[in-house]
């Protein structure tokens, strides 16, 4: 679709050229982000909000208008997009800032047990704190969640559901909307990992009514240490800061501060600048392609690769076998070949793939194994980069001797 | 390095059929340890008589080189004075390997090696030695 876009993928290692089959990770930066971050730095560097000299001004600008492109592309309001560092630090934000005050010993946190650590462990610690329980929505064999469950959990009125739109493992697309209106005839508030959605699907907040969402700027052509979190207005307007210091204050008084107003009492100390104008640029990159079309492409490669894989001898494929369930992420195993000898066959190749438990052991230990290889796509994938994949694959089989 | 040779019959060969693997009921030298990293696990368990490894098993996961590298390591080892083998090198265990790894897999390679050291001093420290 656009692999010309993109400097990194135009190189080679090894000797062969890249296929990088890595972007659930992160994802490789288009040439416009990466001059847009040098624009920034060459022209209009100063810091923001608080300076009255035409570069601080610049600055500002050029930083705020990135936030009105995020919240126009998931259907907020700019004062709902909240910068944080990534899809981890906006779970934290929610944690501490609204759950814990609304937690008491007994209450009930659900979660899902396809979740990646930072939808996890936040909540372990908020629980171990406040003497609420974590309950996780189990999946079925074929990695879907186990909807039956979800609803009995639902009926003991949970504080809080949070739940991942997409798994960063098995691709499963979650029935966010469905899941986040259930929850909502129970009281309870909801918050969306969208981290694997919204690089890659379109998706509207208000259209999911979401009371919370979380997303990485590096796993959508931005770059790293910048992320959003989305909150209801009504919602963030009655919480208490997450983090104190400068920008988030209206008035500091020895004694007592008061608060700036939504979105920068949760933005404390000088944000990520040139990073949140990175990620703007990469929101109009991905706009300018339409999320609509980003979907067909990456559903048609995944589905080309499933084939493909399906066709490779003792290759074993987990999560939804129907690719309309799932998002272009695929775990596999290759016989009884440890996931990383098989990352080390593929790297020799050109071909980036990842490795081990991906930061989600329970999902692990719910699919029975102790690690998974992966592969994951973007934007710029292509169908040569899974030809080649396959290929390594077919080459990897030779030196296991399978 | 190339991956036919990195992976040569002698690692697969000890990754598919690791030697000493299992548990050791009279163990009297153990430890265990995880590369954080990757996840890779390997626990080992060693019967020391009169100052020699009389015995030596290992268990874990992890990838074809941390387990064939731990069962190059407990065939290497067996029979050997404890104070001896305790005093191996790293470079040592790689002569054992045979192939040249690159500095991500090296931990994967001295994983087994890490666990056998702390089990050896473990039981140097811990006094029977001397009895």
């Amino acid at each position: 679709m656009t692999h010309h876009d993109f400097p990194l993928l135009q190189g080679t290692i090894n000797g062969k050229k890249i296929v990088y089959l890595d972007s659930a990770a992160t994802t490789q930066k288009p040439q416009i982000v990466l001059k847009g971050i040098t624009d920034f730095y060459t022209t209009a560097n100063a810091n923001v909000h608080r300076g009255l000299h035409t570069l601080s001004a610049r600055a500002t600008a050029q930083y705020e208008a990135a936030r009105q492109k995020i919240a126009r592309f998931i259907g907020a309001n700019d004062k709902e997009v909240i910068f944080v560092r990534n899809t981890t630090e906006g779970i934290n934000l929610v944690a501490h800032a609204f759950a814990k005050s609304r937690l008491k010993k007994g209450d009930i946190i659900v979660s899902t047990v396809m979740e990646h650590h930072s939808n996890i462990v936040p909540w372990q610690l908020i629980a171990q704190e406040t003497g609420a329980n974590l309950c996780f929505i189990p999946i079925t064999e074929e990695g879907l969640l186990d909807m039956q469950m979800a609803m009995e959990l639902l009926e003991k009125k949970p504080v809080l559901l949070a739940i991942t739109h997409v798994s960063n493992v098995l691709g499963t697309i979650n029935p966010a909307k469905e899941l986040i209106r259930l929850a909502h005839a129970h009281g309870t508030f909801v918050l969306v990992d969208a981290a694997q959605s919204v690089p890659h699907l379109p998706v509207n907040v208000h259209d999911l009514d979401c009371d919370f969402l979380a997303f990485s700027g590096h796993k959508m052509l931005g770059p790293t240490g910048i992320g959003v979190l989305f909150g209801k207005q009504t919602l963030l307007d009655r919480m208490h800061p997450f983090l104190g210091g400068g920008d988030m204050i209206k008035e500091v008084h020895l004694d007592k501060s008061t608060w700036n107003e939504l979105p920068w009492k949760f933005e404390a100390g000088t944000p990520d600048i040139a990073g949140a104008i990175g990620l703007g640029i990469a929101v109009d990159y991905l706009m300018t392609k339409g999320m609509d079309n980003v979907f067909r492409h990456e559903q048609e490669l995944l589905a080309y690769a499933l084939q493909k894989m399906k066709g490779v001898k003792d290759v074993i494929i987990y999560g939804p076998g129907d690719a309309t369930k799932r998002s272009g992420v695929i775990s596999f195993n290759l016989a009884d070949i440890h996931p990383h000898d098989l990352t080390t066959v593929m790297d020799e190749e050109g071909v980036m793939i990842r490795s081990g438990h991906h930061c989600a052991q329970p999902l692990m230990g719910a699919l029975g194994v102790t690690a998974t290889a992966r592969i994951s796509i973007s934007v710029y994938t292509t169908k040569e980069d899974i030809d080649t994949f396959i290929t390594a694959l077919e080459k990897a089989q030779k030196v296991f001797r399978l | 390095m190339n991956a036919e040779a990195m992976y040569a019959e002698t690692i697969m060969d000890h990754y598919r059929h690791p030697h000493h693997y299992g548990a050791l009921p009279v163990a009297n030298a153990h430890a265990h340890d995880v590369n954080t990293s990757c996840g890779d696990e390997i626990g080992i368990q060693m019967e020391i008589k009169d100052g020699r490894i009389a015995d030596i098993r290992f268990n874990g996961k992890g990838c074809a080189i941390s387990q064939a590298a731990t069962s190059l390591l407990t065939d290497f080892v067996i029979g050997k004075p404890l104070d001896e083998a305790a005093r191996l090198q790293k470079d040592d265990v790689l002569e054992l390997l045979g192939i040249e790894l690159s500095p991500m897999r090296l931990k994967c390679a001295l994983l087994g090696f890490k666990v056998f050291k702390l089990a050896a001093y473990g039981y140097l420290g811990s006094g029977e030695y001397n009895d």
